[in-house]
């Protein structure tokens, strides 16, 4: 099936959309470049992978769907705290615990989704803002559990499948993090190119119009709501076990800002918005605050104000704007 | 003076009221839709002909009555179920979905009608039959060209055809077209309406349309709605003969 022919099918057409780019394989291929030119920035390079995963969570709902949140990090830090309870008390294989951990951040999205499926817009955001705080004053609160504002200590991480101890050097921790990042990506490319996938653009295209061709907004939005925060538990966890500790920053709205910036900046809607967006969020953050530690949150102001001003669908989607110019040429 | 007593009632309305705060926009409302109709509505702006159509597929609850479908009553379902056992519509304002390709738009509707939608494990492009399905009515509306380019890209006329081609994907029994020539030049307004009359003989129509000529060339029976209760109805001579309906309705266009 060649996909150039003059007269494609429409068929032809739609399963050309899921097919992988050059530029893909090189995205992933360069995510192995850290082995070979960082080896000191693993640590650095391990935490990017856990924010990418976070950001491909929300942009499944943002990006995707259209479900504007300011308190993703809730589900962020379920995932941690879970994976970190786990281990404490005397679970540390790091499998398992990931898999719980993304479980109870599913049920618990999936138990908000509920609420989450009948609003839109301006109180959509203040309504996930608002279960944010919650979140996060509840943590601070129970500090029996979560150890509040000293963060939850004494987790005690098992080698990955028995064989690789976590390092110093954050070697385990870069290449775990990479392949759960690396598998979910599959796992998510591959809702996003379906009949699932459409409908969730169908709801960000127009939420008016779903009704009327017979969709069930509410349950397509229960679903994606509830695969997105169990992705972004697993983020959480993936930070809990490589880090061993989890602490209260984890579920903080800092972090649900954070996310939102680094999607609007990869550009959200797009697979690797979030990706992308992670990557230089947290090279920014580190170069920066290396310059001054106090105000680096001043130049990603000004990152932010740029790319919304002159690239409002973010990097990405200036980038293919370019591309798509160039080869229109 | 009914021209189709012995065809059951696809849709039916009985004493069908609705106000907005204290004002009256749906007054007992009684309509027989027969199977195969082309019916028309018409009257004055403000009459409350599009909010006859919301109440009819859900969007707005009324306050009293009842929507039948094929006998059925259906006044407690949402616009999702009622456009499940076919009942669909159309929209005056352009209601689409700008980002998607008229492609993509049409098999998301096939994807819903088929229940194919929650699947999030197979690719789209793996639904050989819903896209066939999808292209054949985008093909059928002469939009098969047209139909990789995204739809806030399509010239005007071509999205108010995709309008209808999003309502037939859901396959109606029913089908509400609320202005489907709206705002497209008098000279292919014709064309949205031939493609509205070469859809099948099985499906029944009600539009709503204020072009009197498209209306006595397509319709074969009018309803006239004044202030939200039906002034009077009949076939399109018989209309066209009522100086009632000139004075309320015809006349005041002229002016307006």
């Amino acid at each position: 099936m060649t996909s150039k022919s003059a007269a494609i099918t429409p068929q032809a057409y739609l399963q050309a959309q899921s097919r992988w780019h050059p530029l893909e394989i090189a995205f992933w291929l360069a995510t192995l470049l850290p082995f070979l030119l960082f080896p000191n920035y693993l640590s650095l390079a391990s935490q990017i992978a856990i924010t990418a995963l976070f950001a491909l969570s929300l942009d499944i709902i943002l990006g995707y769907a259209g479900i504007v949140s300011l308190g993703h990090a809730a589900f962020f830090g379920v995932g941690a705290y879970s994976a970190g309870l786990i281990s404490k008390y005397g679970w540390g294989e790091p499998l398992t615990g990931l898999v719980a951990a993304a479980a109870i951040a599913g049920i618990v999205g999936y138990a908000v989704s509920f609420i989450i499926s009948r609003f839109r817009h301006f109180t959509l955001i203040m309504i996930t803002l608002g279960l944010g705080l919650l979140a996060f004053e509840a943590a601070n609160r129970a500090h029996w559990l979560t150890g509040g504002s000293d963060g939850l200590q004494g987790m005690s991480m098992w080698p990955v499948l028995g064989l690789f101890r976590f390092d110093l050097y954050g070697y385990t921790a870069y290449t775990y993090s990479l392949v759960v990042l690396f598998v979910v990506f599959l796992g998510a490319r591959r809702l996003l190119n379906s009949p699932f996938g459409l409908a969730l653009r169908g709801i960000r295209e127009n939420w008016v119009r779903m009704p009327a061709i017979g969709a069930d907004s509410r349950a397509h939005i229960r679903k994606a709501f509830t695969i997105a925060a169990a992705i972004a538990g697993l983020a959480g966890a993936l930070l809990a076990q490589t880090t061993e500790n989890v602490s209260l920053e984890s579920i903080s709205f800092q972090r649900s800002a954070d996310v939102l910036v680094m999607l609007v900046l990869g550009g959200a809607g797009r697979l690797y918005g979030g990706l992308v967006g992670a990557v230089i969020f947290m090279v920014a953050r580190d170069q920066f605050s290396g310059i001054a530690p106090q105000y680096w949150y001043f130049w990603i102001g000004v990152l932010l104000v740029t790319v919304v001003m002159v690239l409002p669908n973010g990097i990405l989607g200036g980038l293919s704007q370019i591309y798509a110019r160039w080869r229109s040429k | 003076m009914s021209v189709s007593a012995d065809r059951p009632i696809a849709l039916a309305t009985r004493g069908l009221s609705k106000a907005f705060g204290s004002l009256p926009v749906a007054r007992d409302i009684e309509i027989d839709l027969p199977v195969g109709a082309r019916y028309a509505l018409i009257g004055p702006n403000g009459a409350g002909k599009t909010t006859l159509i919301n109440l009819m597929t859900g969007m707005v609850a009324p306050n009293a009555g009842q929507i039948l479908l094929g006998g059925e009553e259906i006044t407690a379902l949402g616009p999702q179920e009622r456009v499940r056992r076919g009942l669909a519509r159309t929209f005056q304002i352009n209601t689409l979905f700008p980002g998607l390709n008229a492609l993509e738009a049409v098999t998301l509707a096939v994807a819903e009608r088929r229940a194919v939608s929650g699947q999030f494990w197979s690719r789209v492009g793996s639904h050989g039959e819903v896209i066939d399905d999808a292209y054949e009515i985008l093909r059928k509306l002469r939009l098969g060209d047209s139909c990789y380019q995204a739809t806030r890209e399509l010239p005007y006329g071509r999205q108010r055809l995709l309008e209808i081609a999003l309502a037939l994907a859901t396959r109606p029994k029913v089908l509400l077209l609320d202005e489907p020539a709206a705002g497209v030049p008098q000279e292919e307004s014709g064309d949205i309406f031939e493609a509205v009359a070469s859809l099948s003989d099985d499906l029944t129509l009600l539009f709503i349309e204020h072009d009197m000529h498209v209306v006595f060339r397509f319709a074969s029976h009018i309803i006239v709605l004044v202030g939200g209760a039906i002034f009077t109805e009949g076939s399109p001579a018989e209309i066209a003969a009522d100086p009632g309906v000139r004075e309320v309705y015809l006349g005041k266009r002229k002016h307006g």
